[in-house]
């Protein structure tokens, strides 16, 4: 058995360290590329989004590595994103691509569901094994969390640009490569230190909060690098999801407290939307809530085009600005997307913050 | 002479403005940039180096529109900003107390809301380029009617025709159908203005909180039959600033005045730029997957810039752009 996942910004790097820590042979799909989605869209249905077309994509890629079983997660509620795990094997049998699928649904009563899931993965390997390797992949989870926190810090303030990119990737690879949960702190702390080598210099900086869809937040290729962006034009970023909290929201109900939650924004969206829309949408308010309180100079949704869950927030957002004055932008992203149009918008939207910077300073 | 050239390289037209220092448009050039952008901004280079009096100084130089890096390396520019920035700077100091900016050009439009002089919210059109120049462009060549005559012509409708505006492909078979029945021409073409119109408000406009003073600009204010469109649809008289189809080039040259007028010297090489030899090449990099292909500008044969790379391993680095505090 070879199993693969999709990838989801750095999920691969927490999937890839539960699994072997538990013996259980991988193959991490090349990261998602402009061909990977080629792949993946040429296979998909039009009108699903651009998630469900790189997951397909992954596959595709990842079975010419030798992988023959799927690992998913599932879901249910509005957001396709539940049927995604089936429609893509049916498509790959379709294809003539011989995968087994395992799909890890939350479980909709007790954690013991996802561990036999997981159990079927892992053989007969015991209970006390298979809770350790979940821990030490949430525990990964957790340090590529802190990483980007760190990295969305210190790219408005590098002093050389693309500095704080290098360093993130060669931390990030410390971590991967960490096979043992009783190396992982000393891995910590080594990225961690190259992390702090990176040269600074003090400057004022603005402060956008991305919210919008998972998937889109928390993969580069999606976003089309829109911290990255963001960050040399001078922009701290913070993201409403970061993979961690939604792991232990989704999978362990909750299990872990400390971390930013998404019940936290349920109750900051309060004012705005009180109702479950599917996927993220209420976090996505509450995010922007949230923001607000914060003393964040902006907010921008990211959604892959034809996001329910997320139109039914980018049409509640307009309400939002209007009470609280904060300037929201909303960017849709497909495979038809164009770099330079979303480069136009950055720039504007950062300009459009700065003004209302200064002006606010001349006032005080 | 002292002044500032403003350069806006669109997707459809190049224009170049050239202002006094009070900021006063003195000359502006609207060329059509036909795919080639370095072959047209060289033209309109050259094209003002013949209006300009001999002895003018150009004190700064500002660039904007989809080919705003290329003007901005080509030309030497001080200030290199996006397209909505500098409509929305344009707008404010040439109308002041505009609130909003409906804009729409060869392929794209967009809607700026400016309060107190600041841009407060604004977007572009994403997914669909039905309302856009363009498109009555192609419906005007294919009804045989000059553009210019377009804008006139619809105004003498006594009952506007109406026409599906979703989509640019279905509003041409809808229009073909209404010619089909009997229609007036002025009728079809005052409904074509009133369909772009609601498409862009229903798309562009959606959830914006649009008052007045309300200007319309880019290239398409230039037909009345859209102004009066306009006007109908949202009950607030529409003002059609003088340089309309340039303002992006107006904005882009206030931005430039701006900037130097902290004391720093002009980037601006000169009027030379229209005879180098500039030459645009793209190759596919093979270093990963996402086969990026990678612009490369040459100068007399020798690389002065290169982009289109997501890894930034071509790129040459641009500077980080200070904010100012």
């Amino acid at each position: 058995m070879k199993v693969t996942f999709p990838h989801m910004g750095n999920l691969w790097i927490c999937l890839n360290a539960m699994l072997q820590y538990l013996g259980v042979e991988t193959v991490v799909p090349p990261p998602s590329t402009k061909k990977t989605l080629s792949l993946g869209s040429k296979h998909s249905p039009e009108f699903s989004c651009m998630p469900f077309k790189l997951n397909l994509g992954n596959f595709m890629e990842a079975s010419e590595l030798g992988a023959d079983t799927i690992i998913m997660a599932g879901g249910c509620g509005p957001c396709r994103f539940g049927y995604y795990a089936q429609v893509e094997h049916e498509i790959l049998c379709d294809l003539g691509y011989n995968y087994k699928l395992v799909v890890l649904e939350p479980p909709e009563k007790h954690i013991s569901q996802l561990l036999s899931r997981i159990k079927y993965i892992t053989g007969n390997r015991s209970w006390f094994e298979v809770i350790r390797g979940i821990r030490f992949g949430f525990a990964k989870s957790r340090a590529v969390d802190d990483l980007e926190i760190m990295a969305m810090k210190l790219r408005p303030r590098e002093k050389s640009p693309g500095h704080t990119d290098t360093a993130l990737t060669e931390a990030l690879k410390l971590i991967a490569e960490t096979r043992r949960p009783e190396h992982l702190q000393e891995s910590q702390n080594n990225s961690a230190e190259i992390m702090k080598s990176i040269p600074t210099e003090s400057r004022q900086v603005l402060k956008v909060g991305l919210v919008g869809e998972i998937y889109t937040l928390l993969e580069p290729f999606a976003n089309m690098d829109i911290e990255r962006k963001l960050g040399r034009l001078g922009v701290e970023v913070d993201r409403s999801i970061y993979l961690s909290q939604w792991v232990n929201d989704h999978l362990f109900m909750g299990l872990v407290k400390g971390l930013r939650s998404s019940s936290l924004y349920q109750r900051c969206s309060a004012p705005y939307l009180r109702h479950f829309v599917g996927g993220h949408g209420q976090e996505t308010l509450g995010g922007a809530v949230y923001y607000n309180n914060a003393g964040f100079d902006g907010v921008i949704q990211i959604l892959p085009f034809t996001c329910m869950p997320e139109i039914v927030a980018q049409s509640v957002l307009p309400s939002f600005s209007q009470d609280t004055g904060m300037p929201v932008m909303t960017l849709i992203v497909d495979e038809q997307s164009g770099e330079a149009g979303l480069m136009t918008r950055l720039e504007a939207f950062v300009d459009l913050l700065a003004e209302n910077r200064d002006r606010k300073k001349e006032l005080a | 002479m002292i002044g500032f050239l403003g350069i806006d390289v669109g997707s459809v037209s190049t224009n170049l403005v050239y202002i006094n220092e009070d900021g006063k448009v003195r000359e502006s050039i609207y060329l059509r940039t036909n795919g080639r952008p370095i072959a047209a901004l060289q033209r309109g280079l050259q094209e003002m180096t013949e209006l300009l009096p001999p002895k003018t100084v150009i004190r700064g130089v500002g660039a904007t529109g989809s080919g705003r890096h290329l003007a901005g390396i080509i030309a030497g520019a001080d200030v290199v900003k996006n397209e909505i920035t500098s409509h929305a700077v344009a707008a404010s100091r040439v109308v002041p107390g505009v609130r909003t900016v409906l804009e729409i050009g060869g392929q794209d439009s967009k809607i700026i809301i400016l309060r107190d002089g600041i841009v407060a919210d604004f977007a572009m059109n994403t997914v669909c380029a039905a309302g856009t120049g363009s498109f009555l462009d192609q419906q005007a060549a294919r009804l045989n009617i000059p553009i210019e005559k377009f804008g006139d012509l619809s105004l003498k409708s006594s009952s506007p025709v109406r026409i599906a505006g979703r989509c640019a492909v279905f509003a041409e078979s809808d229009m073909i159908h209404k010619q089909q029945m009997g229609y007036d021409m002025p009728d079809i073409l005052a409904g074509l203005c009133e369909a772009l119109v609601r498409n862009y408000l229903n798309n562009v406009g959606k959830g914006k909180d649009i008052s007045g003073t309300v200007v319309f600009q880019g290239g398409v204010a230039a037909n009345q039959g859209m102004k009066a469109a306009f006007e109908r649809a949202l009950n607030i008289e529409v003002i059609i600033p003088p340089h309309f189809g340039v303002m992006g080039a107006v904005g882009a040259s206030m931005l430039a005045r701006d900037h130097v007028a902290r004391g720093v010297p002009t980037r601006f090489k000169g009027f030379g730029a229209a005879e180098s030899d500039f030459r645009a090449g793209s190759f596919e990099c093979d270093g990963c997957p996402n086969m990026c292909e990678v612009v490369e500008i040459r100068k007399d044969g020798s690389v002065i810039a290169r982009w289109g790379d997501r890894c930034g391993k071509w790129s040459t680095r641009m500077d980080r752009r200070k904010i100012s505090s």
